[in-house]
């Protein structure tokens, strides 16, 4: 293979030869753990259990059930094959009317109703991590910075950064007040870019919060309106997880905020959306660009042309969400569910000594492990993390692959797996620190153990060189169809 | 060059404001007059008939009656949903492998089984649009060019140029050898390239053409093929109108070419689409196949940002995997095109009205340089008003595709039902007599009131409202579902 042609010049683009896939995350890289060797209760029943991946697997049966009794909403039924060739032949960039009204009504619902959506304001997007770079796209030059409060999402750096060229500041959070986003950090993060010489364009909050699992209280937000209005600089709020709040406070959306005074400049804001979270359907690519700004409404949706959403899933979709008894009786019972879940875990860890972040949304915990490193350091962390893979056979993601500053937390999915996997995770943690509790030298000999996955970054790089290498939004290269899930 | 103040102070990115969308080519203008009085058989039986949008309407009825026939391609039956919830989740950019797989040998069949398809070369994308800039973005940096033989497809300006800062360098083929592209014309536009210090990173070619309607022969892609080995440039052919082909001769793949030519594979990708071929343009199916293993690798990681919908995967595996369906689709949709082709050209045959000789696509490229007032773009743009305002046809002006030769139009014809067609034809004949009634036909056009404007500053007004204006991809900006298509 080729990379520099004969006359010297490289032959791919700089984009194609630089790590701006991020890729090289130890994000991504518990997956090949769980893909070498993944739990199944009967046929792998000590296989690694998926806890890096946040699915929200809890409420299929509502959807099957609603999909079952309203045949016309696919255009593959008898009663929906009629519409087949409208739908298959729809390519209009504004997207059916019918799923635009359905989506912000959508919207809409899941924030109580307290504000309305414009559907002339949604763009579709390929999913959210096309909605995350067509904004970017839209509001940023190459060079040009957002700042993001840590922790965050690893895939932001993908997303935001790498066609678009844009970067991102860290606004580090701390976990004295449980990583609030206070308006010292903000400018001080602001300060330093200006001093750096460095253009910021932006401000990104994901509310509720990736990993944190929690929302960001009406306060915080308020003060990071003031912030952007002051600096005039934009505010992308990704609110993907809107619905997965299930337990007051109840979640404020920047929609309100917005209201609460007519000084504030509405051009600056804008909204990311997704049905991935909330509804469960990470496959079907549904991104939505929600956006104040005419101008960037009108710019996003010819970007939109290079990632639409399926005329096909639109179309169910907008069925789907405009059933208003199934959207009330499904966001309920998903809240029912995600509290219960929560509680499950956040009980089990207690009993085993393991404290999380106090959160209420979300398809994850924010665990503290901080006790269990032989010091405060991203190595230690690191070690810990092999060990959990390794010997306790979970794949959670560490803190450090979500750019948090403070070594020893972990991301635990909780959302993608049945009753009894969760019943056997916890086991296994509490088999974990029962091993580990009451021994002298404890932390020692954690770290002595014979590790037989090495997970060196270099083996991670040629690992990753390979085309057949696992998506990081799933670990699994082969069909579901073929495999059973947990 | 912007100054560097409006630039700091911008509220968006150059790109947004940059006008790269290439909505102000006339190419989109034509939809505006067809949206506000589109033609219907019954019930606007004067209204302007759309034949400006490359659609492949013609075999529907099969499709139709094969997923009738087969439930479970669907996630949405009740002899499917079973598999809901897993196709929901999936996420993976490696796509469903039996989609893949069914892509990979539907691609050998339209090319009669002379090639095969890795399905591990496999790339989804966000439709060809999203395919063309994905490919782009991998193979070159901003300020790169690729050398297109014009006329050429005018959304490529968008496509391959607008975020990803690359050029085109447009070499124009004629009508003296019916448009063919020809070695010479390839070698001297490169040369010129290089003189002016252009870095050329590679050639787009569109076989079959769009908006010739032709192939390109063996001879020539192995001239043009070898050419680019020797020169090392990158060779990106857009098959998206493979299964297009009526008559003969038989279409060529540069697939097929590569296996009889000495060449370098890393430099060959093609790009392809279920748009045009399958007639089903909403699904957003864009493929990227390349035989360059690490544009494989990159451009799968750029598929996150335009994956195809999994439930449109799982359908259409399920479609390309019946092999004797696809047989009888393949078979039946080219006699349709082949008949409809026919009965156009001869309609406009009998009114003194050339086509270029056409074996492929869903248009023709019809010669009206007869009725030019004079060989000019001008007088182009101006006999197109009086065929869109007086014999209410939304045809394509050459110009839009970048023609350098006035006076050729691209007329779509797959896109309506028979009676549609003869309406078309009979309005082609009442303007041709008429025209030769008034004796001087040129001087004639002049003296029309052209009511309707179409200069490009009225069009950017109608573009700022993010309500009012239509896709390029659709004129229809109300549901296909509330308007009965013609």
């Amino acid at each position: 293979m080729s990379y520099v042609s004969s006359n010297r010049k490289p032959l791919l683009s700089r984009k194609a030869t630089n790590d701006g896939h991020a890729e090289k995350s130890p994000y991504f890289d518990g997956w090949k753990a769980y893909d070498k060797d993944p739990f199944h209760p009967t046929q792998n029943p000590s296989g690694v259990i998926q806890m890096g991946l946040a699915e929200h697997q809890l409420c299929f049966d509502l959807v099957q059930e609603w999909l079952v009794s309203n045949p016309e909403a696919s255009i593959c039924t008898k009663k929906g094959v009629d519409k087949f060739r409208d739908i298959a032949l729809f390519q209009d960039y504004h997207g059916l009317p019918a799923f635009r009204n359905a989506v912000a009504k959508f919207m809409g619902r899941v924030r109580g109703d307290k504000v309305k959506f414009d559907p002339d304001r949604i763009v579709m997007s390929g999913g959210a991590t096309g909605a995350h770079e067509m904004i970017t796209f839209c509001l940023a030059d190459p060079g040009d910075a957002f700042l993001v409060p840590t922790p965050y999402y690893a895939g932001f750096d993908r997303d935001l950064c790498w066609r678009t060229e844009a970067r991102l500041l860290p606004v580090v959070c701390h976990s004295s007040n449980n990583f609030k986003v206070t308006r010292k950090a903000l400018e001080e993060a602001y300060a330093k870019a200006v001093e750096a010489n460095i253009s910021v364009k932006g401000l990104l909050l994901t509310n509720p919060s990736n990993p944190l699992g929690t929302i960001l209280d009406r306060d915080t937000l308020r003060e990071a309106m003031s912030f952007i209005n002051e600096k005039n600089i934009h505010l992308i709020c990704d609110e993907i997880y809107a619905a997965t709040v299930f337990r007051q406070p109840d979640f404020i959306s920047i929609a309100e905020i917005i209201e609460e005074d007519q000084e504030y400049n509405r051009n600056l804001v804008h909204i990311i959306y997704s049905l991935s979270k909330d509804m469960g359907f990470p496959g079907f690519r549904v991104g939505i660009v929600y956006s104040y700004n005419d101008a960037v409404v009108e710019c996003g949706r010819k970007m939109s042309s290079f990632g639409l959403v399926s005329s096909q899933t639109q179309y169910l979709i907008a069925s789907m969400l405009s059933d208003d008894q199934f959207i009330g009786k499904f966001l309920l019972e998903s809240a029912g569910r995600l509290a219960t879940r929560h509680t499950d875990f956040t009980d089990g860890l207690r009993q085993a000594g393991i404290k999380c972040l106090n959160g209420n949304a979300g398809l994850f915990l924010w665990m503290d492990l901080r006790g269990l490193l032989m010091d405060s350091t991203v190595e230690a962390e690191m070690a810990l993390w092999q060990v959990i893979i390794n010997d306790v056979k979970l794949n959670v993601s560490p803190g450090s692959s979500f750019h948090c500053s403070e070594p020893g937390w972990f991301r635990v999915c909780i959302a993608n797996m049945n009753e009894e996997t969760t019943k056997v995770a916890l086991e296994r943690i509490r088999e974990f620190v029962l091993r580990n509790g009451n021994k002298p030298n404890r932390k020692e000999k954690c770290w002595q153990s014979d590790l037989r996955l090495r997970l060196s970054f270099r083996r991670m790089d040629e690992v990753l060189r390979s085309p057949c290498i696992m998506s990081p939004h799933s670990p699994i290269p082969q069909s579901p169809l073929v495999r059973t899930r947990t | 060059m912007e100054p560097a103040s409006v630039r700091k102070h911008s509220l968006l990115s150059m790109i947004a404001r940059n006008g790269g969308h290439g909505e102000h080519s006339p190419y989109f203008d034509g939809w505006k007059a067809y949206d506000r009085n589109p033609f219907h058989p019954t019930q606007n039986p004067d209204g302007v008939i759309q034949m400006g949008l490359a659609e492949n309407q013609l075999s529907f009825d099969l499709i139709e009656e094969w997923i009738k026939n087969n439930p479970t391609a669907s996630i949405c039956t009740p002899d499917g949903v079973g598999k809901f919830k897993d196709v929901a989740i999936f996420q993976d950019y490696h796509g469903l492998p039996e989609f893949r797989q069914a892509i990979a040998k539907f691609m050998g069949r339209v090319r009669r089984g002379k090639v095969t398809f890795d399905p591990d070369r496999i790339v989804m994308s966000g439709g060809a649009t999203g395919a063309s800039e994905t490919l782009i973005f991998c193979l070159a940096d901003p300020g790169d060019a690729f050398l297109v033989p014009s006329p050429y497809y005018p959304a490529f300006d968008r496509d391959l140029r607008w975020r990803t800062g690359v050029r085109l360098i447009p070499f124009a083929c004629d009508s003296t050898n019916n448009f063919q592209v020809t070695l010479a014309q390839m070698e001297s536009a490169y040369a010129k390239a290089i003189e002016a210090n252009i870095n050329v990173k590679g050639v787009i070619l569109t076989n079959p053409s769009n908006p010739l309607g032709i192939n390109l022969s063996k001879e020539t892609l192995t001239s043009l093929l070898s050419f680019t080995f020797e020169k090392n440039l990158h060779m990106v052919c857009d098959e998206i109108y493979s299964a297009t082909v009526f008559k003969s001769p038989a279409f060529t793949s540069i697939a097929e070419v590569m296996q009889e030519t000495e060449c370098n594979p890393d430099l060959v990708h093609i790009i392809y689409s279920l748009s045009k071929d399958m007639g089903l343009p909403g699904f957003r199916v864009g493929i990227i196949y390349s035989y360059n293993d690490q544009v494989v690798n990159c451009a799968r990681k750029m598929s996150s940002f335009g994956l195809v919908s999994s439930q449109s995967q799982h359908l259409l595996a399920s479609m390309l995997s019946d092999e004797v369906f696809i047989e009888k689709f393949l078979e039946e949709n080219s006699r349709r095109l082949g008949k409809r082709h026919s009965r156009v050209v001869e309609g406009l045959k009998q009114e003194g009205i050339n086509c270029l000789e056409g074996n492929a696509g869903l248009f023709l490229w019809m010669d009206l340089r007869h009725l030019l007032k004079e060989p000019t773009p001008d007088a182009e743009m101006e006999l197109w008003r009086v065929i869109i305002k007086d014999v209410k046809l939304n045809v394509s002006p050459g110009s839009s595709f970048h023609c350098p030769e006035p006076g050729f139009f691209r007329v779509c014809f797959a896109n309506m039902d028979d009676h549609t067609v003869e309406v078309a034809l009979q309005r082609i004949r009442e303007f041709v007599s008429r025209g030769n009634k008034n004796g001087d036909d040129k001087k004639h056009w002049r003296k029309r009131d052209l009511r309707l404007s179409f200069t490009s500053r009225k069009c950017d007004e109608s573009l700022i409202s993010p309500r009012q204006i239509m896709s390029p991809h659709s004129p229809v900006p109300q549901s296909p579902l509330v308007r009965a298509r013609t």
